[in-house]
């Protein structure tokens, strides 16, 4: 199912916890699966199951329970904006929309040419910068009004 | 200890103690939904708030611990407040469908919102709606809107069952209990999710809309299953009985039982009951009234002995029979001359009879099973032949006990295994010969003679040195080491390691009354189970089995019963092969419809009464044998009830029978000798092992009841030179059976499982024994 390289990752995930704990490492191995595959594919969590000792029920669980993992296939940049409470005060919702109207989707959707997805996504820590974005669970993008949305849409081409 | 004070009772609760523990120790009633005793805390549905002295807020009961001269009130202003609020939240979004809801009635959340909901919902806004699922035939997920997210459901399967088969998926409002891609929850325990669930979501399928709780009566019986005899409800409508429940009892079935018990009361229902006495006449089955049929059993039965001899007579008897029906057709046989009785079908060593001391059992009580060391089970396919008793092992091996495990398959117990042996069933006595060698080795003693040959692996040796540490360890014989064809042996040796280690052992016993029936004394002293159809007789009473399936090899039975000049049937069931070769057919009453006695694995005798009206002309055995007694003229036969004929078999008033003793004597250890070529591994599967389960249509819609196939490990199938997914032919003696081939690598090399009790297998011979397969 994975490339020896990913399954490199997952033993040294592993190997951070004592032999009779395999299962500590799950949410780290999903991870990098998710890293590989590009999204979780249903064979993929039964997979990292399979690789961890655990019912794979549990890692369903974990990975319905976590926003990061995506189980429908994303686009391009995937671009997650912060809808918590402070940040909506701040204009997170407003970015929201504009986000929403100038890619023509809405939340958990990807726009046709594969190349945007947008999800809303919990407190990313960064209050004081609201509204905040993080775009392919990765790179934290501050204080996201309208210009700033505009010129991060044009980096991502 | 640690003082508490609840609602100005005191109490003294051991260190480590929660509130509700004290509370339910004091018999103070907190309001709860998540809490349940038998599994772990997760304090996640809130019912239990309770006001703590000097807390500043309101504290979950199930998952406060308790300290010194702590102070709650379960019953004060904040904790009410807080107890009406929490259910308020849980009301949100749980539709107001009671009156169309199984649970009603008998729901938690329906009481508690009786007490602590308010009259009306101040929420006005949309409900949350969650699809149903379909997990399998046993358990309806029909209306999840209804769920109330305690995990109950969730923690049964990791804790009890052993496998997580559902969880929890998403977060917050949109959580959903589901299993994973919407597979069925299979597990043997399964049934017990219904009960455990606080509301309606998961309910029984079975049951589903056939009636509402109070109009149940509710009668008390036992379980006619398996060896532990689980305490049940039975709950009945109109003298039908419409589902089954487990009655609580710590000392045998905790508050469990498995779904065979909970589901095969869909077979008392069933269009196959036999409901009239039938008579074979010139070939064709008339129906007759009892008196016709028992003067004509009478007449059979004497004739043959007068011609004959007695020894022309053989009875024999399910292991689920009453200690009353056994000990009446022991009596029968007895005085028409014949001591050829037996109940132990599916035996096929029979060479420990006579050197036994008394009648083989657990060898100590099924709630010592949590205070052993160290476990040994022996030939068993135990989650499946004992669901309860490895229910009990799991749990007992999650806290201290070593368990390990010597059987013929690799099949996954759900129990951590210290070791698990698997041998095929040939080499079963040399695997445990080499344990006790090495127990010997340990203890600095000489060897038992006869096991000089054995080598002594580091598995064997792992497994004396548990028993031979631990203070209080356990050997336990299963199924497939009563059934094997090294019986004897096995148990000489079992006994030689108990003797060494300082263990008890004991057998887990095959049926619900199997150390009842020996204690009742339905033994041969003539032809045995198996002699009695290898020599064939000239008349047979089989009472309760069905030797298709019920036997160690069916061919030889159905030879000798199709060359029989009488063959009484006595069944609840009007099974369809026993209409080419019976020639009387008796409808005798299954367990909800007479009175009787169960005594289990651990010895504790259980009475039970019937709990509906029998069925049609039905009538309990116990009755019919003993007007069969006085129509031949038998003296002893002027029972009134069935406690007079429990009292004359097992004495008054004893809670444990008298008389169980697993010591054989007499027995030298001398091992089998490696068997040649392909052998058969049969197990029983759950839902085929008895004539109840047979007949429950949701039971065998279950994954346990999927048709049996030829199942080897992929060693032995290129040995072979077959392919996987083939059709193949498998033949034992003049018997053949064709299947599916599958790959298992749990199947030990040299072997082919081909499982026993099922339609599709019963032209075959022993259960183990030398087999052949070829393409088909």
């Amino acid at each position: 199912m994975f490339a020896a390289q990913t399954l490199q990752k997952f033993a040294r995930e592993v190997a951070k916890y004592p032999a009779d704990q395999k299962q500590s490492a799950v949410m780290a191995c999903l991870a990098h699966a998710q890293e590989e595959q590009g999204w979780l594919p249903t064979e993929a969590i039964e997979a990292v199951a399979g690789y961890l000792g655990m019912p794979p029920i549990a890692v369903w669980e974990v990975a319905t329970f976590y926003n990061m993992y995506d189980l429908k296939p994303v686009g391009k940049y995937k671009i997650t904006v912060c809808t918590n409470l402070p940040c909506a005060l701040s204009g997170g919702y407003h970015a929201g929309e504009y986000l929403q109207q100038k890619l023509g989707i809405g939340y958990g959707e990807t726009t046709p040419d594969g190349k945007f997805t947008l999800k809303e996504g919990e407190c990313m820590g960064a209050c004081g910068d609201a509204p905040v974005f993080i775009v392919n669970n990765r790179s934290m993008c501050s204080h996201m009004h309208p210009e700033q949305i505009d010129k991060l849409l044009e980096e991502c081409k | 200890m640690l003082e508490i004070e609840i609602d100005g009772k005191q109490a003294q609760v051991p260190d480590g103690s929660t509130v509700m523990d004290a509370a339910r120790q004091l018999g103070v009633y907190i309001p709860h939904f998540c809490y349940h005793k038998k599994l772990s805390i997760a304090a996640n549905c809130r019912m239990c708030l309770v006001q703590i002295e000097k807390a500043p807020k309101p504290m979950p009961a199930c998952a406060t611990p308790v300290t010194n001269g702590m102070k709650v009130f379960t019953h004060s202003d904040l904790a009410v407040k807080a107890q009406k609020g929490v259910m308020e939240f849980l009301l949100i979004n749980h539709p107001l469908d009671c009156p169309i809801c199984d649970q009603g009635g008998e729901c938690q959340l329906q009481d508690m919102s009786v007490g602590y909901g308010p009259m009306k919902s101040r929420y006005s806004e949309e409900k949350h709606v969650v699809f149903h699922k379909n997990v399998g035939p046993l358990i309806s997920m029909e209306e999840m809107s209804r769920c109330i997210h305690c995990t109950r459901c969730v923690r049964f399967g990791q804790e009890i069952a052993g496998i997580m088969e559902l969880g929890m998926a998403n977060r917050n409002m949109h959580s959903e209990i589901t299993t994973f891609l919407g597979r069925s929850v299979d597990s043997e325990l399964s049934g017990n999710l219904i009960d455990l669930c606080p509301v309606g979501a998961l309910t029984s399928k079975p049951f589903r809309y056939t009636a509402r709780s109070w109009e149940l009566q509710r009668r008390k019986s036992v379980s006619p299953h398996d060896s532990v005899g689980a305490n049940l409800v039975v709950q009945v409508k109109h003298d039908n009985v419409m589902r089954v429940l487990p009655r609580e009892n710590e000392a045998v079935n905790e508050c469990w039982i498995s779904d065979k018990e909970r589901f095969s009361y869909q077979a008392l229902n069933s269009d196959e009951r036999l409901t009239r006495p039938m008579v074979k006449q010139g070939g064709e089955w008339r129906e007759v009234d009892w008196n016709v049929a028992l003067d004509y059993v009478a007449h059979g039965l004497k004739d043959v002995a007068r011609e004959h001899g007695g020894d022309a007579l053989a009875a024999l008897a399910a292991q689920s029979c009453t200690v009353e029906e056994l000990f009446l057709l022991n009596k029968i046989m007895r005085g028409l001359g014949s001591g050829n009785i037996d109940f132990r079908a599916r035996q096929s060593d029979f060479s420990a009879d006579g050197k036994r001391a008394g009648a083989p059992w657990l060898g100590l009580r099924l709630a010592e099973i949590q205070n052993l060391d160290a476990a040994l089970v022996v030939g068993s396919f135990l989650r499946k032949d004992h669901p309860l008793i490895a229910q009990r092992l799991r749990q007992a091996a999650k806290k201290k006990t070593r368990v390990s495990l010597l059987s013929v398959t690799g099949d996954d117990q759900l129990i951590p295994l210290q070791q698990n042996v698997v041998v095929a069933p040939a080499q079963l006595a040399a695997a445990l010969g080499a344990i006790v060698k090495a127990a010997a080795e340990l203890k600095g003693v000489a060897a038992p003679a006869g096991l000089e040959a054995i080598m002594v692996d580091a598995a064997s040796r792992a497994i004396a040195q548990s028993l031979v540490e631990g203070e209080k360890c356990a050997v336990f014989l299963g199924n497939v080491a009563t059934q094997s064809a090294a019986a004897t042996q096995l148990h000489a040796l079992a006994q030689e390691l108990a003797r060494l280690t300082g263990a008890t052992f004991g057998f887990l016993g095959e049926g619900a009354n199997t150390v009842g029936a020996h204690v009742a004394g339905a033994l041969p002293s003539g032809a045995n189970a198996r002699a009695m159809f290898e020599q064939p007789r000239k008349a047979y009473v089989l009472m309760g089995v069905e030797p298709e399936f019920d036997c160690a090899n069916p061919q030889l039975a159905l030879s000798a019963l199709k060359q029989a000049s009488l063959v009484v049937f006595m069944s609840a069931f009007k099974h369809a092969p026993a209409l080419e070769y019976a020639d009387v057919m008796l409808p005798i009453a299954p367990y909800t419809e007479t009175s009787g006695t169960f005594v289990n694995t651990e010895g504790r005798i259980q009475s039970f009464n019937g709990v509906v009206k029998a069925r049609g002309d039905a009538r309990p055995a116990w009755k019919a044998l003993r007007v069969l007694g006085n129509v031949l003229n038998l003296a002893g036969f002027a029972y009134e009830t069935s406690e007079a004929v429990r009292d004359e078999a097992l004495g008054q008033g004893n809670e444990f029978v008298a008389g169980l003793d697993n010591a054989l004597n007499g027995v030298a250890i001398a091992l089998p000798a490696a068997a040649e070529g392909l052998q058969r591994i049969a197990d029983v599967p759950i839902h085929f092992a008895d004539p109840l389960a047979r007949r429950a249509p949701a039971l065998q819609q279950t994954a346990d009841a999927a048709a049996p196939s030829a199942r080897l490990c992929e060693q032995t199938l290129s040995a072979l030179g077959l392919t996987a997914g083939a059709t193949v032919r498998v033949r034992q003696g003049q018997g053949e059976a064709v299947l599916p081939l599958k790959v298992d690598n749990a199947v030990p090399a040299g072997c082919l499982r081909v499982a026993a009790a099922h339609a599709s297998t019963a032209g075959l011979g022993e259960m183990f024994g030398s087999i052949s397969v070829e393409r088909a």
